[in-house]
């Protein structure tokens, strides 16, 4: 059994940066708990074999491009999706907490 | 229905060559079309007839003044809307992107403009492509032509209803695991998965980028090679864009000749857990691919029983991260809770309000794979899974020159019933994930209806790396005996729709 607990749930969505509902964290820990349980089954294949990893299916090195300057976003057209900006910066609310 | 828009891609580009028809005429048709059925499939999320419209004119006064112009030039197309268009916005079926227009076009994109193709409109998906269905996006499901009760597949659902239901005579789709060829599939298309790294992924909102990879979606086989020949090619914007060319797939596709080659039945991707009529017609094809001279091969690829426990790692832990970008701070949605509230609380409001449950899901699910104390276990694990399921390829593909499978495991199923169980949804994906963990390309070709409700099929080619070319030649021989058995086009036993006024 998996150890996906409504606790848990709540501590990775933290930090995930995504505020839950109980309501989420419930249904959520029930579904979660079901898809680890199956994916553990990756540890089957492995049983008694010494495998590398695979992170990139097309092995590729040193990916490099001409270093040539060419046209890029201009600061408008970079701050143009924002929510909010100013003085050509992003503007967001503030970094720290008070205490 | 105007009947310019049931033809085939290949005799349209033909037709707007010779000059018989304008691309105004034939963007405008398909612009009529959808405003007669998209009220019901909705493929589309955002549709803007005057800049389709205005593109198609500057291609037909660019013709008429005897300019030399790309074969596919003044061919309508669809894209999905998760590649950046700067006249569009692109919102990858999610409400946290709501509205967003892009300040660059993604390289696919760019190279459907020069090519001169009108762009008809942004197709719909499940948000950020994380779904089989469509029932994910924030926007409202597609429907299938066939049976509007019932799923157009995804994430590509819009892709492949909006050619299933001639709104468009080709789309732009992207594949992560089977985005591309579970909705052909399921809609009686062609869908086809490049080589990882054959089209550039620049400017296509990324789900998981070592599974990613954008491809054509048609009616006909020779329609998508005509596509995947326009969109790929090396891109320096993309450090994983093959260098290399594959080839003209258009010319492979007009081989229809499959004498001597090797095709490979995968014993791993039939029987148990698949519809007797999928299993029927899949037979049915084997034996034409036998008749028509190729040597049939049983091959087994053990590891494929472990492929969607691999991917359901693989993808979240690479979607978690990818989609931190989402941050409120340089595009798409920002909530402000109460108060006076830090950066993270808002980033953390804006994700809960903008994400839907199945993103929220696999971005949790991502987090605990790649963290701490889990790692190893799962997603270093799935890395290793992941190796020697390439190998099973490998070896297979020792024995055949392409392999063989159903393209899913069912056929379409009802809107809303699967919504609720993530592990059955994962499962319509059983066949079309191993090739994305190997980076291989596979294609998804009509064959034939089952016997039990009347309803589209596929069948999977696949092949090793960089060799498409191979797909689109057994392909097209497939669907040239097919729609010589059956006196016509897979597509034209779908039922009319119901036009509205």
């Amino acid at each position: 059994m998996s150890e996906i607990t409504p606790d848990l749930v709540r501590h990775l969505a933290g930090l995930s940066r995504i505020l839950v509902t109980d309501e989420e964290v419930e249904r959520f820990t029930e579904q979660l708990s079901l898809i680890v349980d199956s994916v553990a089954k990756v540890n089957e294949a492995l049983e008694g074999l010494d495998v590398p990893a695979t992170s990139h299916p097309i092995p590729m090195a040193n990916v490099y491009r001409d270093d040539v300057v060419e046209p890029s976003l201009t600061q408008a057209e970079a701050l143009s999706g924002a929510p909010d900006s100013g003085d050509g910066r992003f503007r967001v609310a503030a970094i720290l907490d008070e205490e | 229905m105007s009947e310019l828009i049931r033809k085939n891609a290949s005799e349209l580009v033909e037709l707007l060559g010779k000059g018989e028809i304008s691309s105004v005429e034939l963007t405008q048709a398909h612009l009529d079309r959808s405003m007669a059925v998209d009220h019901d499939v909705h493929s589309y999320l955002h549709q803007d007839a005057s800049t389709a419209l205005s593109a198609a004119a500057d291609i037909d006064r660019r013709r008429a003044a005897g300019e030399k112009l790309h074969l596919l030039a003044g061919l309508p197309i669809a894209v999905k809307d998760n590649l950046t268009t700067t006249d569009a916005p692109t919102t990858s079926g999610s409400k946290i992107l709501e509205g967003w227009v892009p300040p660059y076009d993604a390289t696919v994109v760019k190279r459907i403009r020069a090519a001169g193709l009108p762009i008809l409109g942004k197709t719909n998906l499940d948000e950020f492509a994380m779904g089989s269905s469509t029932e994910f996006s924030a926007f409202g499901p597609s429907r299938n032509p066939w049976d509007l009760t019932r799923i157009p597949g995804g994430s590509g659902g819009g892709s492949s209803s909006v050619v299933a239901s001639f709104q468009a005579p080709v789309a732009i789709g992207s594949d992560t695991g089977g985005s591309i060829r579970f909705p052909a599939s399921v809609t009686g298309t062609v869908g086809n998965k490049p080589t990882y790294g054959a089209v550039s992924r620049y400017g296509l909102i990324a789900l998981a980028s070592s599974l990613d990879q954008v491809g054509p979606v048609s009616r006909n086989v020779l329609d998508s090679a005509l596509i995947q020949d326009l969109i790929a090619g090396h891109d320096p914007h993309d450090s994983t864009s093959l260098p290399e060319s594959l080839g003209s797939m258009a010319d492979a596709a007009r081989k229809l000749d499959v004498k001597g080659m090797r095709i490979g039945v995968i014993k791993e991707l039939m029987g148990e857990g698949f519809q007797p009529g999928v299993m029927n017609r899949f037979k049915e094809s084997v034996n034409l691919l036998q008749q028509a001279g190729a040597e049939i091969v049983e091959v087994s690829c053990p590891n494929f029983e472990y492929a969607i426990a691999a991917y359901y790692l693989i993808l979240p832990a690479e979607a978690s991260s990818n989609l931190a970008k989402f941050d409120s701070v340089r595009f798409g949605l920002r909530v402000a809770p109460e108060g006076n509230p830090t950066i993270e609380r808002v980033m953390a409001a804006t994700r809960e309000a903008g994400f839907g449950p199945e993103v929220k899901r696999r971005i949790i699910l991502g987090t605990y794979a790649l963290s701490s104390g889990s790692y190893e276990h799962f997603y270093g694990a799935a890395l290793k899974v992941r190796t020697l399921i390439q190998r099973d390829f490998a070896a297979a593909f020792e024995k055949a020159d392409v392999l063989i499978s159903p393209t899913a495991p069912t056929t379409a199923f009802k809107i809303g019933e699967k919504l609720e169980d993530p592990l059955a949804m994962y499962l319509n994906d059983i066949a079309t994930i191993p090739a994305n963990l190997a980076g291989i390309p596979g294609m998804s070709v009509p064959n034939g209806l089952a016997d039990e409700d009347g309803l589209p099929v596929g069948i999977q080619l696949l092949a090793p790396a960089r060799e498409d070319a191979r797909l689109y030649q057994v392909g097209a021989a497939l669907e040239k005996m097919h729609e010589d058995i059956w006196g016509k086009r897979m597509i034209d036993f779908a039922p009319e729709l119901e036009v509205r006024g």
